[in-house]
């Protein structure tokens, strides 16, 4: 059997308010179309990525890191884009 | 854990309204976990099931769906979280387990997610960060809404309870509160809530018993658990031996003559012994209460809080149907005046589609007029009800939450605005309506005169009043200590706000809680309010005593009262001069 290759990356989170609920169900949304799991994780806490109510559990507040991993090379692109959505504070800045 | 106890406990908690009652403890809680039955799904059923399972969450769906739908254009930011809740009803944690559950403990889809949703309730409760605490609302929410419709026809609100039992719960909405059937229930207590907070303020309306705040009752009490609630003091005991249950049943029957004898009179005008007639009026949230407020005799309503109808519907309601609603109301009153206080959402009444994510502070955050100026559809279709009922009864418009003078300027030019387009339409309407504002934000108490210039009446909020000005939430227990209507720096705001509308000749009203407590009453009068609004269950009690005093003699006292410093100084001194009249209460801390 194949090992499974394991693709992750790094993210912080900027916004003040974390990753609360409007992110978690965006970052669900986009993890939702992966071919294997994605988890995030915050320290020891792992959590499935298409769920919002396990993201929420992650506490993440502001400046939490975060490590987002896909079970499947296929899923790089997503990842990426989680990252992405990261980076960018969750598209809440301009509000700031 | 054994819960099985029969000890006498008793827990102190905050006097939601008065009275006393015993009964037995009846616990409810979002789920309405009592009404939900838990049976066994043969191995065949089990696909059955699941389906019945997804076809409530389709169901939940398209509803949801179709709120979303209903929603006003100018409301992009609640989409989002409206879409939020659209997720999580697929969401794995809730959807995916529940499926699992039903399949693997061979349960009914209730029970199931009954059970998931609790287990995520349980996941969140360990969370230190109160903004994810909060969300498990968001959860429960979602899962209420599956849940009625597994549930079908038989809904499991509160107003399905059918014994005489003493509510326990978490919390109670404003709009839980609505949906008790009194003759079905003799009291409730709560975990959470303030002295004034809506919740109280509600229940002082009902009319039955209440404790507030007490931290841990839903954990402490057990179903069918003997309670006693001495809503006067403050206190519920829990499982009462003989004899505090002895002492109890004489205090009840105390408690039953003395609200008999005030209601008595209730009817008679609130003349003082030196011939000065006081005007009180009621503070109501529903229709449903002007039975109340005529029976208890007050001569119109100080206040009507709008707020109810859009929280009731989950949505923005249209003209016509605020029309409707208004109508009946100023029909029942007719000749009797109306005030009419527009949109005061967020802050304490957040309706949950409504709730911006964002805010810290909601009390501090868009709410009341602000909101309403900055979403001018919605205050433009709540202030053409009002200018269209205004042509069937005595209206006043009065505008909340205002705090400089061009808030009050901005809203005369939507006003404007609401009358052209009702001419424009032809219907029939009236714009010779008094226009007020809500004096609630210490900015507007020094700018009182400014302000006294642009309107045709004031109608101080204590509420809001004293808790912006001493910077405390009165629903947080640790601070609830110092919402003090006898400040004198709250004292002192009146007065000047009394000052301002002498020297302006204009009308001055009086709304808040703190014109319903017999004790603010000679400050009240000594400081030259004649007109008063308040709970309607309150104008009995503020009558008889008004009876009793001497305006000149209230007006002499007052002098001496703004010579002291501590709000200390300033009871202990109405308590003493006043001990005759001042209604007997009951180890009241």
């Amino acid at each position: 059997m194949n090992k499974k290759k394991i693709f992750s990356q790094q993210a912080i989170v900027i916004n003040e308010m974390g990753m609360h609920a409007r992110p978690a169900a965006k970052i669900a949304q986009i993890a939702m179309e992966a071919v294997g799991d994605i988890r995030l994780s915050n320290g020891s806490s792992v959590v499935d990525a298409t769920s919002i109510i396990d993201i929420l559990t992650l506490c993440a507040v502001k400046g939490s890191q975060i490590l987002i991993k896909a079970e499947s090379d296929d899923d790089r692109g997503l990842v990426e884009q989680i990252k992405a959505f990261f980076d960018n504070g969750f598209g809440e800045l301009e509000n700031e | 854990m054994n819960k099985a106890r029969t000890v006498q406990m008793t827990i102190k908690g905050i006097s939601g309204s008065p009275g006393i009652c015993i009964g037995k403890a009846y616990i409810v809680d979002r789920e309405g976990v009592n009404l939900i039955k838990r049976y066994p799904v043969s191995e065949a059923m089990v696909p059955a099931e699941i389906d019945r399972f997804k076809n409530a969450v389709r169901k939940a769906k398209n509803d949801h769906a179709r709120v979303i739908e209903s929603l006003d254009q100018d409301l992009g930011e609640n989409l989002i979280i409206l879409e939020t809740h659209m997720v999580l009803f697929k969401d794995k944690m809730l959807y995916g387990k529940t499926i699992e559950t039903i399949s693997r403990d061979r349960i009914n889809a209730e029970w199931a997610l009954r059970k998931v949703s609790r287990q995520v309730r349980g996941m969140f409760q360990q969370i230190d960060d109160q903004y994810l605490k909060d969300r498990v609302n968001d959860i429960v929410q979602v899962s209420d809404k599956i849940m009625s419709h597994l549930v079908g026809a038989q809904d499991l609100k509160i107003r399905d309870i059918n014994k005489r039992v003493i509510l326990v719960a978490h919390d109670l909405s404003p709009a839980d509160a609505s949906q008790i059937q009194l003759e079905r229930i003799k009291g409730f207590v709560t975990d959470k809530g303030g002295k004034n907070s809506h919740t109280s303020i509600v229940a002082k309306s009902l009319k039955i018993p209440s404790v507030l705040g007490l931290g841990k009752a839903t954990v402490s009490i057990n179903n069918d658990d003997i309670l006693i609630v001495d809503g006067s003091s403050g206190i519920i005991i829990i499982n009462p031996e003989e004899d505090t249950l002895f002492k109890y049943e004489e205090r009840l029957t105390r408690f039953e003559a003395y609200r008999a004898d005030i209601e008595r009179d209730s009817h008679l005008p609130a003349i003082t012994q030196d011939g000065v007639t006081l005007n009180l009026m009621a503070n109501i949230e529903l229709v449903e209460e002007v039975v109340s407020a005529k029976d208890n005799g007050a001569n119109g309503i100080g206040l009507f809080r709008t707020e109810f109808l859009y929280l009731d519907l989950k949505r923005f309601p249209t003209e016509d149907e605020l029309l409707q609603k208004y109508k009946e109301l100023v029909e029942l009153m007719n000749p009797a005046p109306v005030t009419i206080r527009t949109l005061d959402i967020n802050g304490d009444k957040v309706n949950p589609y409504l709730d911006p994510i964002e805010e810290a502070n909601p009390a501090l955050g868009l709410r009341a007029v602000r909101f309403c100026l900055e979403n001018e559809g919605i205050f433009i279709t709540q202030l053409k009800a009002i200018l269209r009922v205004a042509a069937f009864g005595n209206i006043k418009l009065l505008i909340p939450m205002i705090s400089c003078v061009e808030e009050i300027i901005r809203v005369k030019v939507v006003l404007n605005k609401a009358i052209l387009e009702l001419e424009h339409e032809d219907k029939i309407f009236n714009k010779d309506i008094p226009l007020g504002i809500m004096i609630e934000v210490p900015s507007a108490v020094i700018m009182a005169e400014e302000l006294a210039g642009h309107v045709d009446f004031f109608s101080i909020g204590t509420n809001d009043l004293i808790q912006y000005s001493m910077a405390i939430d009165r629903s947080n227990r640790r601070v609830a200590h110092l919402y003090q209507a006898l400040n004198p720096a709250v004292l002192k705001m009146i007065k000047m706000t009394y000052d301002a509308a002498q020297k302006r000749q204009i009308e001055l009203v009086m709304c808040g809680e703190m014109a319903g407590d017999p004790i603010n009453i000679p400050v009240l009068l000594g400081l030259g309010l004649t007109n008063l609004s308040m709970n309607s269950a309150s104008i009995p009690v503020i009558k008889k005593m008004i009876r009793a005093m001497d305006f000149g003699l209230a007006g002499e006292n007052a002098k001496k009262l703004f010579t002291f410093q501590t709000t200390e100084e300033i009871t202990t001194f109405i308590q003493e001069e006043y001990k005759e009249i001042l209604p007997y209460r009951e180890t009241e801390e």
